[in-house]
């Protein structure tokens, strides 16, 4: 019947504690009060991803958005919450078990420059995992790196070169054939097409898509471009300060955002619609900036940039509840009503 | 009425070991008052070399080898560096990418921002300390007194940008080169500079150059476009008439290929194929190889013109030819 997601995270959180160097230490020794830094990058998440579903993820730097990537790959442990993947918990796993749910999700970086080994030619950046994981026999590489190469519409001529050897466009698809090579059932993109020029980004877009449909892939499609996100993905998530502040349907997101903060995104990107009359010649952006981290305002974190924030913004968080069907946004103002 | 800045032909060459880069390849262009010139390429185009060319600020193997640069009817390249350095930052300025570039990380922002009203102008600290707080006023920085005694490093980095536009406008220069500043920024961050920039170029009568990669940004933001490829502008046009009917197929394939305007999940229309290397440029029209039009035609240099009598009176003008005479269709 109902099968459980691919992978789910519970109420995922990270916070990253800024070790005190030497000047702090000795400060506290002598009994000064210095603060310890934290940071909640990620405070109490939940996301689930069904199989061959495309979720976006969007927001400003900072909000994030990486992290919350890096969990879902596991590359990241949360410090709380947990993973599970086709509904089992991936640490309580055993090794074997948990290797293979290891190589189910790859990782696709925004410089795929700074993700591919300088050093190795191709067939080898991207032949080496699958021979490692017995996922081809060593005589077999050649052959599987071909195909992987095609499929990502390299020739197999690039088998024999090097990284430095290829444009930005092709570097992508060769960090994409990589990801492939382990068979993968999950992409986690982190600004996969942040880098590109307009017209190859379209080609590395399509190539996305295609995929998707060859080999039914789902992806997690981290970006902070709203068009992008809005292209690709089934579903959106909307962070906002570690939290997740709306998650929608594409196509009801974009229609009607609920979250104050998703209307003001909305509002402020710089559109190409094909009418005139949708092509902004005013913008009226969100005020202010994001703010710290390290010491986010209580409450509602966005209440400082709201226009509409209420005096119980400033105390009480607001929980992400369900407003429509499949449609969640965490703001004070739909319990209003209620 | 003449422009506020006439380029006229301009070539910026770069001599390196493995041959002459043309990097910009004959560009002409102009700016009239008040009004905003979009400058739209790819990474590689040129059109970054064309802002620094106008200011002088090819650094070599690079060189300004032709052309005319007329601020107010005057040509730049006629003169020395001395009068050239005292126009930079006063009736022409720079912003760039990186507000770092601008800005000195061990000076204070009063210290560099006085220093700029005083190296074109004799005037009291006082009064010039008065001139910053209302340019950083201007650009929508908080509690201005208070942030011109901090350092660059205290800022944010769209705070950063901001006082690196504070900085450009504090003379308030005839022409403002703003190239991609607002790249590296989040989409609320860019959306307020872009309104604000808007707003000063219309109050103060300074005509911009907006150089970008991205169509989006320029879309709502321009009077005038101009679309580089491979160091040579290859159309040019007002922003709605360009956007609604691009005539270029590389001005149609950039259109078509941005994600906003597809239908979601269908493939987006793709330019095949990468920019060409600067070092060797096809023999003819340079986008030949990635342009479903091409023929044998092609292999000869297309001129940039009007296509018929309405595009020149709309100042409209392409590189191509077999431009597209219909309009864009919308995606269905």
């Amino acid at each position: 019947m109902n099968d459980p997601p691919l992978l789910e995270l519970q109420c995922v959180s990270k916070r990253f504690v800024k070790t005190p160097d030497a000047a702090e230490r000795i400060a506290r020794l002598l009994g000064a009060n210095a603060r310890e830094h934290i940071v909640h990058a990620v405070d109490g998440v939940d996301l689930a991803l069904a199989r061959g579903e495309v979720l976006g993820l969007a927001g400003e730097s900072g909000c994030g958005k990486s992290t919350l990537g890096r969990i879902a790959a596991g590359l990241l442990e949360p410090t709380r919450g947990t993973r599970r993947w086709r509904g089992r918990e991936v640490a309580a796993q055993a090794s074997a078990e948990r290797r293979r749910a290891r190589l189910a999700v790859q990782m696709i970086f925004q410089d795929p420059y700074a993700s591919l080994n300088p050093r190795l030619r191709v067939e080898d950046l991207v032949g080496e995992a699958p021979v490692v994981h017995g996922i081809v026999r060593r005589e077999e590489k050649r052959a599987y790196v071909a195909e992987l190469l095609d499929r990502v519409g390299l020739d197999a001529g690039a088998m024999r070169r090097f990284a430095h050897q290829f444009s930005g466009g092709q570097r992508s698809r060769v960090g994409i054939a990589r990801a492939l090579a382990v068979k993968p059932e999950l992409l986690v993109c982190d600004e996969a097409v942040a880098a590109l020029d307009v017209s190859i980004q379209a080609q590395v877009l399509n190539l996305f898509m295609s995929l998707r449909e060859q080999l039914g892939l789902g992806y997690l499609f981290i970006s902070h471009d709203l068009g992008v996100v809005r292209h690709v993905s089934d579903r959106v998530m909307i962070m906002y300060l570690g939290k997740i502040v709306e998650s929608a349907p594409t196509a009801e997101l974009y229609a009607s955002p609920n979250h104050p903060y998703t209307q003001g995104l909305l509002a402020g990107v710089p559109r190409l619609a094909h009418s005139a009359s949708k092509r902004r010649r005013a913008y009226a952006p969100v005020q202010g900036e994001i703010p710290s981290p390290l010491d986010p305002p209580p409450g509602c974190h966005y209440h400082p940039r709201c226009p509409q924030a209420m005096p119980r913004c400033r105390t009480e968080v607001p929980k992400l509840i369900e407003i429509a069907p499949l449609r969640y946004s965490a703001c004070h103002l739909n319990e209003a009503g209620s | 009425m003449s422009a506020t800045l006439q380029v006229e032909d301009l070539r910026t060459h770069f001599f390196t070991r493995e041959g002459v880069v043309k990097a910009v390849d004959g560009v002409s262009f102009e700016v009239g008052r008040g009004r905003i010139l979009g400058m739209v390429g790819e990474s590689g185009s040129g059109k970054s070399v064309i802002g620094h060319s106008i200011l002088g600020l090819v650094d070599p193997p690079g060189r300004v080898v032709d052309g005319r640069v007329l601020l107010n009817g005057r040509d730049l390249r006629a003169l020395g560096p001395e009068a050239l350095r005292a126009l930079r930052g006063d009736r022409i300025a720079m912003v760039f990418q990186d507000p770092m570039m601008t800005l000195n990380p061990v000076l204070r922002i009063d210290t560099q921002m006085i220093e700029a009203i005083r190296a074109h102008e004799r005037v009291d600290a006082d009064r010039a300390r008065e001139r910053c707080r209302e340019a950083l006023a201007r650009v929508g920085i908080p509690s201005p007194d208070e942030r011109l005694r901090a350092y660059p490093h205290q800022f944010s980095g769209g705070m950063r940008q901001r006082v690196a536009i504070a900085i450009a406008l504090l003379n308030r220069p005839d022409v403002i080169i703003a190239d991609e500043p607002t790249t590296a920024l989040d989409v609320t961050i860019q959306g307020q500079i872009l309104h604000e920039m808007q707003k000063l170029c219309r109050e103060s009568g300074t005509a911009l150059i907006w150089i970008t990669h991205d169509l989006a940004v320029v879309s709502g933001l321009a009077d005038e476009v101009c679309v580089v490829y491979a160091g040579k502008i290859v159309e040019r046009g007002e922003v709605e008439l360009l956007l609604d009917a691009p005539l270029h197929p590389y001005t149609r394939g950039l259109i078509e290929s941005v994600p906003d305007r597809g239908v979601r999940g269908r493939p987006l229309a793709q330019i095949p194929g990468t920019p060409p290397s600067p070092l060797s440029l096809p023999t003819g029209c340079a986008f030949r190889d990635r342009c479903p039009r091409a023929d044998a035609v092609c292999l000869s240099e297309p001129a940039l013109e009007a296509i018929d009598a309405a595009s020149e009176r709309e100042g409209r003008a392409v590189r191509c030819f077999h431009p597209y005479r219909e309009p864009l269709a919308a995606p269905a």
